[in-house]
């Protein structure tokens, strides 16, 4: 288990049961096992009680977490007949999106989704989850080929943001992610996006233009990270939890606000400490929010996701 | 020309305390450091004499050089909810908006305007970099939309003049979400068949490069502008290398073929008007028709011209 800064208390107690236990296997006269338990249910009630009233700037961090799903285990776990489809077809092919056709409940579907890795290889194959244009080229290109097959397309959001590199720069990062967006408001099929950690800014908005967007619950949705918002604005990157507080990128205030549909719950202590539970909740969005819009019109899915967000932030926070 | 008849003036400058007038009257140019006295530097669109390098130019005054004889009618932006998260870092944001308002004499970071180029009617929206860094949030979404808007239903041209740092971070996830509204709005003009030409300008980074200002039928910009999606200082921490010479500047986006053109601000509205004009199919526009853009900038205000004072720009 990799612990969070704050959750190191949480550490100490689940530390001690562990070393307990450990000396009771070395010394089998010893018996530790109440003690053990007690320490346990400590730990139990201390992991509800920080994951009850979460900061922020705790999100960020759990949403950042490495143990959480990734869209590659939401691939695996949710779907049938994973076909990956690859390649922009211009320049190359960008590991950070996964891209391709499979079967939800039977019917075929296009996923995509960015990839953060869960290792030091994968993450550096995958680029952190930090997408060049190639990949939201690629992610246009599947998206098209959904708009002309009708099959719906369901997006897994997960990035800290768009790859701020000198070749992503220069084969048009702007451009592409300006066009993903256009093709996510075009295409007459059902879009559904489920922002499953990091919704990094415009790297995020380029797969989450959809008609309905649900997030976890510990998820997190920003204009800018909590850091760079901190640097600019605080002129001090170590302000980054009065930024976190400030952005509103919590799933809670981005229901109220109007950004996301959905909240998903979270297992307690974070998806990172119930992987399969997550999944399965979040298998159970998808399937609802499909539900809502299977079998319309291509017109009437394309004119209402249009006027969703023509519509966002005629409320705000008002409290 | 029937649209002269209504035309409104303007009553937005009368809320806002005029922009205020520098007690130099000369400016330096950041570029080859020549001073250069303000009323040549406007007649010249704030483009340095000596070396050409194009420094800021206000919405207003771009607007007054791009219209026949610079007359121009705003077009009024559907007010959003002000300050929507509470936001608040050194300052409140409110605070921050009050003083940009009071240093630009502005509403908001983007003017919206309709009026004819080459007696051609067109609508216009220019972003002031001068506000908050031009930056885009709900208002400058609704402004976009409201130009789509206007565009579509007088069947006209839309320009866009783009200039920003990116989304206005004040407005957190709204500002973002300015991205798929202003995607809505060229949406708009490219289902109603119509033209949007975007220019951009010095610097246009950020959420507005990723949306609105990407999308254009014609991409041109200024010499020399920064354009982005992430700034160069970010770029080079992130690979921990130095950056070419030029790098993300007009010429070089137009080497990479990102742009479609790279024009000069003095030949900027001759362009416009070919463009618009053979994109509609219409007769070239008769050049000695038209009033010299100069004449403009430094004469005597043309009838309903706008009523704001002579820019001096900030470089
Ligand atoms: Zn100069």
């Amino acid at each position: 288990m990799n612990y969070l800064d704050f959750e190191k208390p949480l550490a100490e107690i689940e530390g001690k049961a562990e070393e307990l236990r450990a000396l009771a296997r070395a010394n089998p006269q010893m018996t530790v096992e109440k003690e053990a338990e007690a320490l346990d249910r400590k730990a139990e009630t201390l992991l509800k009680d920080l994951y009850k009233s979460l900061s922020p700037w705790q999100k960020c961090l759990v949403a950042r977490h490495p143990d959480r799903p990734h869209c590659r285990d939401y691939i695996e776990a949710l779907f049938r007949d994973w076909m990956p489809l690859a390649g922009d077809r211009n320049f190359a092919e960008d590991a950070a999106v996964m891209g391709g056709l499979a079967r939800f409940n039977d019917a075929p579907v296009v996923v995509i989704g960015h990839e953060k890795g869960h290792d030091t290889r994968t993450r550096i194959e995958r680029n952190f989850g930090m997408a060049r244009p190639e990949g939201y080229r690629k992610a246009m290109r599947l998206m098209e080929l959904a708009h002309r097959f009708r099959l719906p397309v369901i997006t897994l959001v997960d990035t800290p943001g768009a790859y701020p590199g000198k070749g992503a720069e220069e084969r048009g990062q702007a451009e592409a992610i300006a066009r993903c967006t256009q093709k996510c408001l075009e295409i007459g099929v059902p879009l559904v996006a489920v922002i499953i950690g990091e919704g990094g800014s415009g790297g995020a908005v380029a797969f989450a233009t959809a008609n309905r967007v649900a997030m976890l619950e510990h998820a997190i949705y920003s204009v800018i990270s909590p850091e760079g918002c901190a640097s600019i604005l605080w002129k001090d990157a170590e302000k980054m939890k009065e930024a976190a507080e400030a952005l509103r990128l919590t799933a809670q205030d981005l229901q109220k606000l109007g950004v996301i549909d959905r909240i998903v719950k979270e297992p307690v202590g974070g998806a990172q400490r119930g992987r399969r539970e997550t999944i399965e909740a979040v298998g159970r969005a998808i399937e609802v929010m499909l539900k809502e819009l299977v079998g319309r019109k291509p017109e009437t899915l394309v004119r209402d996701r249009r006027q969703k967000f023509l519509d966002m932030g005629s409320k705000g926070l008002a409290a | 020309m029937n649209w002269i008849t209504n035309y409104v003036r303007p009553t937005i400058n009368s809320l806002f305390s005029r922009r205020e007038m520098p007690e130099n009257l000369w400016s330096k140019c950041p570029e080859c450091g020549t001073m250069l006295f303000h009323r040549e530097l406007a007649a010249n669109l704030n483009v340095c004499t000596a070396c050409d390098h194009h420094m800021a130019i206000t919405p207003r005054e771009r607007f007054k050089a791009l219209f026949d004889g610079g007359v121009f009618t705003e077009v009024r932006v559907p007010e959003p909810a002000a300050d929507p998260l509470g936001f608040r870092d050194q300052k409140k944001y409110p605070e921050r908006m009050k003083a940009a308002q009071k240093a630009t004499g502005e509403r908001e970071a983007m003017l919206v305007a309709e009026g004819e180029i080459g007696r051609t009617p067109i609508v216009a929206a220019a972003q002031d970099f001068a506000f908050m860094g031009g930056s885009m949030g709900m208002y400058v979404g609704n402004a976009l939309i409201a130009a789509a808007g206007r565009a579509t239903e007088r069947r006209r041209p839309l320009v866009l003049f783009a200039a920003a740092g990116g989304a206005r971070m004040q407005e957190g996830i709204l500002s973002l979400m300015q991205m798929p509204r202003t995607t809505v709005a060229v949406q708009m003009l490219r289902e109603a068949g119509l033209p949007y030409l975007v220019v951009l300008t010095h610097p246009t980074t950020g959420g507005v490069t990723a949306s609105y200002a990407m999308l254009g039928d014609v991409q041109i910009a200024e010499p020399g502008a920064l354009i982005c999606f992430a700034g160069p200082r970010v770029i080079e921490q992130t690979i921990r290398e130095k950056l070419p010479e030029g790098f993300q500047r007009a010429e070089y986006l137009l080497d990479h073929g990102m742009l479609d053109r790279v024009t000069h601000r003095r030949r900027l509205r001759e362009e416009l008007i070919a463009l618009v004009r053979m994109l509609l199919a219409l007769p070239p526009a008769v050049a000695a028709d038209l009033p010299p853009p100069e004449a403009d900038a430094a004469g005597p205000a043309a009838p309903a011209a706008d009523p704001a004072p002579q820019g001096e720009t900030k470089a």
